[in-house]
């Protein structure tokens, strides 16, 4: 009898790397519903022109480099990272901004690194700041809630906004930015900012129609329904909770100082936690487990790093929010994270 | 440690990091009652079946032999005996495959069983309480017990610990899946534990004994629970289910909250771990005086159709086992011995069971499903939190791949007990323990090389140092002249010694013989020794062109001048023919216009040789006549002169012998004498006889092996000028060759031509060879001399010789006229040396 030889252990998680990127992808959804919700279909249209460009050219750099090119594509970590950056960037932005931030985010970031599990940076972050840097206009062109809009887009006209850049009746996203009340609508972190910037304090800058008494409109509920997602994360252990909870913590923490400190110029500790980035920063995109750090300890020391970082460039840096930046610069700072924080090996530093 | 027993005694226990929770499958083959089997038709019983030495085989092929009946003896440390497990014939002893994952065949006893299962005697203990420490030991130890629960260390060991024992610790967690072994035995034999476990507290008399079972084996509780009650210093320990909680180190921690030291073991903390069914067999051992020969099995997976716990006898072939428990094999069948996660695929079935061997696992591919393809690991760390010894498996596969091996050493690869939970969790299903054993073999194979390559380098450095000191010692041997050539005294001394060497002859005529015969000697053992010396005959041959070129010039000049000398009328003669005859060969022998560049003229040089040759056999053969003949000669020229020239005589003999053995390298006495009678000879006549001999002998040695000897004339004659750099290296090859002779011979004359020789190191060979012509010439017509036996001719001769020198020193000083005389020198001295030939054969004849 003929017996098939294998090496231990013989027995398996079932765990796989397309069932991980699955789940993650899945734990998008609530986040996702609630943008669709507050900010059109735009983004559906966004995720759908992500998945394509990273499908084409993650199997164009596959055939360029001689590998199978189906289970590159069929881990699924391509499709993330086209989801992550879909979500990231404003529904309205033109086609070609998403396109090439696709593009750049598989050829360049991770696959030019070696593909899967070698690339130093997280590519959908990566890809976010090199497109807010350079077409700063369309990346802080985000829409205010859909029910604040004066002229409600349907979903061909967003259609037409994303590939023409005017609606059928001629409107450019500019003009459709404009609320009901003749004001240009920004993010509630660009409102406030621009207006501590004018010498407003955070109650009356709040005075805003963007505003829903101490939140943004819609965005509260963008960051609840990746805070959900998140959880689902740490429950079916994707993620551990240590970067999470790091982001989170510090985040959390320095608002709260900031806001003790001086009150009037501080949009505090809730308003900083739901708005931006937060929610999907510290859940999907700090916990891209190939950029980020791999000790439980180093995890915590990273994500509050993160949240330090997003802290002080929204507070004190030139730009609204700075999830993609944080993340990219601990991204640099792992290899040392990881080298300081290896846990005690079992036998070691026990007296003999 | 009070406050420690008490938390104990509470049922604290104190998890350690990681672990995981694979599916038990445990249902499977623990609801039935163990099995006996019907016995095998064969028993296949390696002899090793633990960790340690093989014990001496004490039965042989053909012995019937009883149940228990003791098959080895133990012999070295840690050797174990192994017993029949029932009674039968040995049909052989032989290697077979082994119960291990590279299936290595190892020496196994196969015994045909008789199906008496009869028993040999056997020693059963009732009070075991009542047996010294040493007793019990040798009780465990011949009765083959070594460790049930998978490494098999030999178990007489470990309870003879000779570090005191706190805790005790029981294993029966039984964390691997599917396995029951231990459950089933708890369930049945929890009495003989219980008293297996009492024996090992009669031994090692710990404090507190502690039998960990998971919290997945109800009935096993309870039962070692019921066992147990009456003594309270065992407890029984719920722990909970997660593996790998069985793993020693990691019982410890749980059990006890405390870690075995980094390459430690158990017992520097006080600590020691016995498996249950190790206990059992002891229990068997002592109370029953069973020896180790069988064990419970677990035989389980999907195509098993009846899974369940067997007793199977140590030997009984795997297949065997499937066979009773009914076995339907799905296409590429695994089959594991041991667990899902640290077990290991058999290559056959049969292969007999061991001591270690707990579970036969043949899955099929729905519950154990065959790896998929490695894929790109994305650093999620799964593997960091299962692992139960707090390592980094990403990084340490990081490092195994690229074989950063002190990278891997310093990530602690070594405390990874490849328990293989974290290839379990690796959602990129990388076989990560497998790369962790590969680079651990690599290291220890790469520390084994280093030893290695240490003791090489050792040995290297030793015979270095060893040369070095060699050469140091030649070295200082050789410095040692030059120096005592500087000082006046050491001249002096040389210049005693030979006067002594020439006195001595004086003094008696039958010591020159005696003198001939020690350089013949000195001749013939350097022909020996030459073969030993670097091959230098192009050396020999390029120096051979280039005397006969200077020997030319020379030649042409010593006539030009002889002629010029109005009283000496024979040389001018002999210089007259010299030159017609040159003329006459100049015009026949075109090559010897090519000589210019005379080293490299290798026809020439290759003639020369052969003729050298040729003169050196019939000098040889001349020897003794010629001999005769200088005596005679001296003798009729003056009696005072006698003893020099009998010395001349003997060592010209001694050189003409050694030139016709063809030797590169030269006599070094000669030189010495020769030199000092060439200086001598222009003042007086019979000296100048002398010197001629010396240097008619001189000059066949010269031209034959195209030799040293010109190294004196030339340390004297042009001492500055240090010139030519090949020219130096042939010298000082020829200065070797001549410090390795005077190494060997002792003698004072050796000594002071050494140090002639090595001030001769810088000096221009060129003019060596100039002189050398010169010698050559002068000792053809020396030669002639001698064959005539007439005062005139020797006068002649003599007067010829002076010329010859002064001549000499003339072309050293423009050696770079002399190319449009070479034509004529060259003829002349094949001339001369025809003569010369002719002569000496007519004194030879005379």
């Amino acid at each position: 009898m003929k017996l098939t030889m294998a090496s231990s252990p013989h027995s398996h998680s079932h765990k796989s790397l397309s069932r991980l990127m699955q789940t993650v992808i899945l734990a998008c959804i609530p986040g996702l519903i609630a943008q669709l919700y507050f900010f059109g279909t735009g983004v559906l249209i966004q995720l759908i022109l992500a998945l394509v460009t990273v499908s084409i050219s993650e199997a164009i750099i596959m055939l360029i480099r001689k590998r199978p090119v189906w289970p590159a594509l069929g881990d699924g970590s391509a499709w993330l990272t086209a989801v992550l950056l879909a979500l990231s960037i404003p529904p309205l932005a033109p086609w070609w901004v998403i396109v090439i931030g696709s593009f750049f985010a598989i050829v360049i970031v991770k696959q030019l690194y070696g593909g899967l599990g070698f690339n130093l940076f997280n590519p959908a972050m990566a890809a976010y700041v090199l497109l807010l840097i350079s077409f700063p206009v369309q990346m802080t062109t985000w829409m205010p809630v859909s029910d604040l809009l004066a002229n409600p887009i349907s979903l061909t006209q967003q259609l037409s906004v994303i590939f023409n850049g005017f609606t059928s009746a001629g409107f450019s996203v500019d003009q459709l930015r404009v609320g009901v009340d003749g004001v240009t609508m920004a993010t509630p972190l660009d409102t406030i900012k621009t207006d501590i910037a004018h010498g407003l304090t955070v109650s009356e800058s709040m005075q805003a129609a963007i505003f829903n008494s101490w939140l943004g409109q819609g965005w509260g509920w963008v960051n609840l329904g990746f805070l959900i997602g998140g959880l689902y994360l740490i429950k079916a252990k994707v993620i551990n909770w240590h970067i999470p909870v790091g982001v989170i913590a510090s985040i959390a923490v320095c608002s709260a100082i900031g806001y003790i400190a001086a009150p009037g110029t501080e949009p505090g500790m809730v308003f900083h936690l739901f708005s931006g980035a937060t929610m999907l920063g510290a859940f999907f995109i700090a916990t891209d487990p190939v950029s980020a750090a791999t000790t439980n300890r180093g995890r915590l020391i990273y994500g509050a790093l993160i949240g330090l970082l997003v802290y002080l460039i929204r507070t004190f840096g030139g730009y609204p929010d700075a999830m993609a930046f944080a993340v990219l610069l601990l991204n640099m700072a792992v290899p040392l994270i990881d080298y300081y924080t290896q846990p005690r090996t079992y036998g070691h530093g026990v007296n003999k | 440690m009070e406050k420690l027993i008490a938390q104990i005694k509470q049922g604290k226990v104190w998890p350690f990091p990681g672990g995981i929770h694979p599916p038990g499958q445990k249902t499977i083959s623990n609801s039935q009652a163990i099995a006996r089997l019907p016995l095998p038709d064969k028993l296949v019983v390696p002899l090793k079946q633990h960790i340690g030495a093989n014990g001496q085989l004490i039965v042989e092929k053909g012995q019937q032999v009883l149940k228990g009946q003791a098959l080895t003896k133990p012999v070295a440390n840690w050797s174990v005996p192994i017993h029949a497990p029932t009674s039968g014939t040995i049909t052989d002893i032989c290697q077979m495959p082994s119960a291990h994952p590279s299936a290595l065949p190892e020496l196994c006893v196969i015994i045909e069983p008789d199906g008496q299962d009869s028993w040999c005697a056997l020693a059963p203990v009732t009070t075991p309480s009542q047996l010294s420490h040493e007793q019990l030991i040798d009780i465990i130890h011949d009765r083959g017990i070594a460790g049930m629960g998978g490494a098999g260390f030999p178990t007489y060991i470990k309870a003879d610990s000779r570090k005191a024992i706190e805790y005790f610790i029981v294993n029966a967690v039984e964390c691997e899946p599917y396995i029951t072994a231990d459950d089933v035995l708890m369930r049945e034999h929890a009495a003989g534990i219980i008293a297996g476990i009492e024996i090992m507290q009669q031994l090692l008399t710990p404090t507190l004994t502690i039998v960990g079972i998971e919290d997945n084996k109800p009935e096993a509780i309870a039962a070692m629970q019921a066992a147990a009650e009456y003594n309270d210093k065992i407890i029984i320990q719920t722990v909970p289910t997660v593996y790998p909680s069985g793993g020693e180190k990691q019982l410890i921690k749980l059990l006890t909250n405390k870690e075995v030291p980094s390459g430690g073991i158990p017992a520097d903390i006080g600590v020691l771990v016995q498996n249950v069914g190790t206990l059992f067999a002891v229990h068997q051992a002592v109370y029953e005086g069973k020896p180790l020969i069988e064990r419970v099995i677990t035989v389980t997976g999907n195509t098993i159709h009846n899974p369940g716990n067997v007793w199977a006898l140590l030997g009984t072939e795997i297949k065997h086992l499937l066979d009773c428990q009914g076995f339907s094999p799905v296409p590429q069948q695994r089959v594991v011995m041991g667990g899902p996660m640290m077990g290991f695929t058999l290559p056959t079935v049969r292969i007999g069971v061991v001591k270690t061997t707990n579970c036969i696992l043949a899955p099929d591919h729905d519950e154990l499903a065959e790896p998929g393809p490695e894929k790109a690991c994305i650093r999620c760390s799964a593997c960091a939190d299962a692992c139960p010894a707090s390592l980094l498996p990403q990084q340490l596969q990081w490092f195994a791949k690229s074989k950063e091996y002190d990278k891997l050493k310093e990530h602690n690869l070594f405390d990874c007990i490849e328990c293989g939970a974290c290839a379990y969790v690796c959602p990129s299903e990388i076989p990560l323990v497998q790369y962790y054993r590969v680079a651990k073999v690599e290291i220890k194979e790469q520390q084994a090389e280093q030893v290695k390559a240490e003791r090489a380098k050792e040995r290297f450095e030793l015979r270095k140092q060893r040369l070095e000191r060699e050469q140091e010692a030649r070295q200082n041997r050789h410095k040692r002249k030059p120096a005592a050539e500087k000082s006046a005294d050491e001249k002096q001394k040389i210049a005693d010694a030979l006067a002594r060497v020439k006195n001595k002859p004086a003094k008696d005529d039958d010591k020159s013989a005696v003198a001939a015969a020690i350089a013949r000697a000195k001749a013939k053992k350097q022909n020996q020794e030459a073969t030993l010396e670097p091959d230098n005959s192009d050396v020999a041959l390029e120096r051979a062109a280039r005397k006969e070129q200077a020997r030319k010039y020379k030649e042409q000049k010593a006539a030009s001048n002889t002629a010029a000398d109005p009283d000496d009328k024979k040389s001018a003669v002999a210089a007259a023919i010299a030159r017609a005859k040159a003329k006459k060969a100049a015009a026949s022998e075109d090559e010897s216009d090519n000589t210019t560049a005379a080293p490299t003229d290798d026809k020439k040089a290759a003639v020369a040789a052969a003729i050298a040759r040729a003169k050196a056999k019939k000098a040889a053969q001349a020897a003794s006549v010629e001999k005769d003949n200088s005596e005679s000669e001296v003798a009729t020229a003056s009696p005072a002169d006698d003893k020099k020239a009998a010395v001349a005589a003997a060592i010209a003999r001694a050189k003409a012998k050694k030139a016709a053995q063809a030797e590169p390298a030269t006599s070094v006495e000669n030189d010495n004498s020769e030199s000092e009678v060439t200086t001598a000879s222009p003042a007086d006549n019979k000296k100048a006889a002398v010197a001629a001999a010396i240097a008619r002998a001189k000059a066949k040695k010269a031209a034959q092996a195209a030799s040293v000897e010109n190294d004196n004339s030339e340390s004297e004659v042009a001492t500055a000028s240090p010139a030519d750099d090949k020219k130096a290296a042939v010298a000082a090859a020829i200065a070797r060759a001549k410090a390795k002779k005077a190494a060997q011979a002792a003698s004072v004359e050796n000594d002071n031509s050494e140090s002639e020789i090595t001030t001769a190191l810088p000096a221009d060979d060129k003019k060596a060879a100039v002189a050398a012509a010169i010698a050559r010439a002068k000792a053809k017509k020396a030669a002639k001399a001698e064959q005539a036996a007439s005062v005139e001719n020797d006068d002649a001769e003599n007067e010829t010789s002076a010329t010859a020198i002064n001549e000499a020193e003339i072309a050293e000083d423009k050696p770079e006229q002399t190319a449009q005389d070479k034509k004529k020198a060259a003829v002349a001295a094949a001339i001369a040396r025809a003569k010369a030939k002719k002569l000496q054969q007519e004194g030879s004849d005379k």
